[in-house]
């Protein structure tokens, strides 16, 4: 770093003493800290000076200081551009704070709320019977109707998506395969209430189906296909030409190829792909609001009657308002970040287990 | 060190093709699928082989119908609803459709859903471009890494999750910052308040909780196209004497621009189409206005469907909302074209400049 320095214009001044002083003044590496302390000092001094009640306010009349202070002591010792790049690393840093407050908070208070109603009792009953004054009830029809749902969506799109995305790969030319293209991008951005609506006006309205799990499974499978249909093309395109040469080469038909040598060879990424999708849908509570309606009892069929589900659980326990439900309702919401959370971590360590020649 | 060609996503390019990356190829747009000119004559006689084409051929169909079906079957059970609309659909304010008379209108929910959706990205960008390149050029490997895990997993909660966050703890929390803005900014149209000290079940709330939640989306994408900056482009900044600022301000926001542009429309999309967070933390109101901080006088077109779905009659309310969601579908289409057609742009200009 320090030949950098040699480009800096104040030689003129530093001709009377020649060797002592061939780089520009810096502030000493203990600066910022010293910076931060007197901003925290100051911070908490003028909160409490002027009665300030939250907390907040003095973590930010503090940072501001901070940011201020120190770019003016750095701009006039080191120089305007040394200050603007302690301003960049104190606002880039200020950001990071920023962004992890509310993300931990989401986190800690989720969990700190409902980890004291998850447990046995809460995940095998169902919340048949269960007043506004009854302390009791549990997630477990909600886990069925999850389960149920989500299963069926998977069993719709994966493999009308895996053989979209082979056909984007291994056979797509043309305009066809650019409308499709297009067209995946397109689903890719469709909001879930707006999937929900499609098969409500589709399902309910229009062929005169009553509200049941399937109905939302088909939703959620509209908004996996173009998910799907995205990470597997990506697998899809990693298997090298080789291996597929080579399988030709031997007289393997096309189509065999594709089945033995490259869906195998991709497959660790593509069910990746799938679970991280699975983990998206089983947290969408609107298109399941509009097709599944919520159910209190136990429905195993999801092919008849209003279900529940997880999300939707939680959303209605929060609608009725009293103190247990809010308490189901956290804990319900727990219970969703942690199934969520165990998928996407699943999925990501076998990503990192089976990555195709480990490239990153 | 040769610079590595700047490819925009290496984990697409075609495994090996005959020239592995010397040239620019072009832009990964398409499918450009390995191309084997000489087996696909003899491979499309095979029955086999035509089945499977078939299918697959098929599947991608399917996915075509699927959209079409979205627009058409939305059109068309809107289109039902607009005739027996007795106001304006697109500029009247109120929401009535369950009466004898209907009258609705998507004017106050557009306004609406666009207002907390900009609030949302007002605050949302710039703290998740921080975010980044705090994670891809700031902090050491390790925790980089580590960092990098925790915003991906965080995009997975659940919007229910972020909805009953927001209601129950964000909400109250609001209450100070709703006043000092209506008191010291008062007099900026959007922050004017007609109820001080009102419950801050706001557009301004709803914005900051869909902030919270793409934050996450636009960390993602930006910290991606950040780390792929060429090391060499970094490396000729610094070594001109550039402070680290000035390397990311030369080198590295100029190269991740695109990202960060198509990270934000996605993000936008997801925003305006987010539905239970919203729903949970706004008070419902019908009226066209700019006031962030007003409870009770506003919504957003995805929020509107969920909280009206129950009581919705059949099967002009319902038909209505259908309607609303038809228009919703629209602007995500919009928004979604628009950063495509920016990407594609900004994708060819940095494919010429290489």
């Amino acid at each position: 770093m320090s030949a950098a320095e040699l480009t800096q214009d104040d030689f003129p001044r530093e001709a009377a003493v020649p060797v002592r002083r061939l780089t520009q003044r810096r502030l000493p590496r203990w600066a910022p800290w010293l910076f931060l302390v007197v901003a925290a000092a100051v911070g908490s001094g003028i909160g409490a000076a002027a009665g300030l009640k939250s907390h907040l306010q003095w973590g930010l009349i503090a940072a501001a200081v901070f940011v201020v202070g120190q770019w003016a002591v750095s701009a006039s010792v080191e120089g305007r551009r040394r200050a603007t790049d302690r301003l960049a690393l104190s606002l880039v840093g200020a950001s990071f704070l920023l962004a992890l407050v509310p993300l931990v908070a989401v986190l800690a208070y989720t969990i700190s709320k409902g980890a004291g109603k998850l447990n046995g009792y809460f995940l095998t009953h169902s919340m048949n019977g269960v007043s506004a004054l009854d302390n009791t009830g549990g997630v477990y029809h909600a886990l069925i109707g999850t389960l149920e749902q989500v299963g069926i969506a998977t069993l719709i799109s994966v493999p009308v998506a895996l053989l979209t995305a082979v056909y984007l790969v291994e056979y797509g030319r043309g305009k066809l395969a650019k409308a499709i293209t297009f067209f995946v991008d397109v689903m890719t951005g469709i909001p879930s209430i707006v999937a929900g609506l499609f098969i409500l006006s589709f399902w309910l309205l229009t062929l005169g189906f009553n509200y049941s799990g399937f109905a939302g499974a088909l939703a959620l499978a509209i908004l996996m296909m173009p998910v799907v249909v995205r990470s597997t093309e990506d697998m899809l395109r990693l298997v090298p030409d080789e291996l597929r040469e080579a399988s030709l080469a031997l007289g393997v038909p096309r189509w065999r190829t594709i089945l033995k040598v490259v869906l195998p060879t991709a497959l660790s990424g593509i069910t990746t792909g799938v679970m991280l999708a699975i983990a998206r849908v089983a947290g969408e509570t609107a298109p399941v609001l509009l097709l599944v309606f919520g159910n209190d009892r136990i429905n195993n069929d999801p092919f008849s009657g209003p279900q529940s589900s997880l999300p939707l659980f939680v959303f209605e326990e929060y609608g009725k308002g009293n103190t247990f439900s809010t308490e189901r309702a956290w804990a319900g919401a727990l219970l969703l970040i942690i199934i969520v959370m165990l998928m996407n971590v699943a999925a990501r360590v076998l990503a990192r287990l089976k990555a195709p020649k480990n490239s990153r | 060190m040769t610079p590595p060609p700047p490819t925009r996503r290496p984990a697409t390019t075609p495994g090996g093709q005959a020239s592995p990356g010397s040239v620019p190829g072009p832009p990964s747009g398409g499918p450009e699928a390995p191309d084997h000119p000489s087996l696909r004559g003899r491979g499309g006689g095979r029955a086999g082989d035509r089945v499977f084409l078939g299918l697959s051929r098929g599947a991608g169909i399917l996915l075509l119908i699927v959209i079409a079906a979205i627009a058409g079957f939305l059109l068309y059970r809107g289109i039902n609803a607009i005739k027996v609309d007795q106001g304006n659909f697109l500029t009247t304010a109120g929401w009535d459709p369950n009466g004898l008379k209907p009258v609705f209108g998507v004017a106050a929910l557009v306004v609406g859903t666009v207002l907390s959706s900009i609030v949302a990205m007002v605050i949302a960008v710039p703290v998740g471009v921080g975010v980044a390149l705090f994670i891809s050029h700031y902090a050491p490997r390790r925790l980089a890494q580590l960092l990098g895990w925790v915003v991906d997993l965080l995009a997975a909660v659940p919007s229910v999750v972020y909805g009953l966050w927001g209601t129950l703890f964000l909400v109250p929390k609001m209450m100070g910052i709703h006043t000092w803005l209506g008191s010291y900014l008062g007099w900026v149209p959007v922050f004017n308040q007609s109820q001080p000290g009102a419950y801050p079940r706001t557009l301004f709330t709803a914005g900051v909780v869909l902030a919270i939640m793409v934050l996450p989306i636009i960390t993602a994408m930006s910290r991606e196209v950040f780390l792929q900056t060429p090391r060499a482009h970094e490396e000729a900044a610094l070594a001109l004497g550039a402070t680290r600022w000035e390397m990311i301000r030369t080198a590295v926001l100029p190269f991740g621009r695109p990202g960060v542009i198509s990270g934000s429309m996605l993000a936008l999309g997801r925003a305006l189409g987010e539905t239970m967070a919203v729903a949970m933390v706004i008070s419902q109101g019908f009226n066209v206005t700019l006031h962030l901080l007003d409870p009770g006088t506003s919504t957003t077109i995805a929020a509107n469907i969920a909280n009206g779905f129950g009581e919705a009659s059949r099967p002009v309310g319902v038909d209505a909302l259908i309607a609303s969601g038809l228009v919703l579908f629209v602007i995500t289409l919009i928004v979604n074209g628009i950063a495509r057609w920016i990407v594609a742009r900004r994708k060819e200009f940095a494919g010429s400049a290489a």
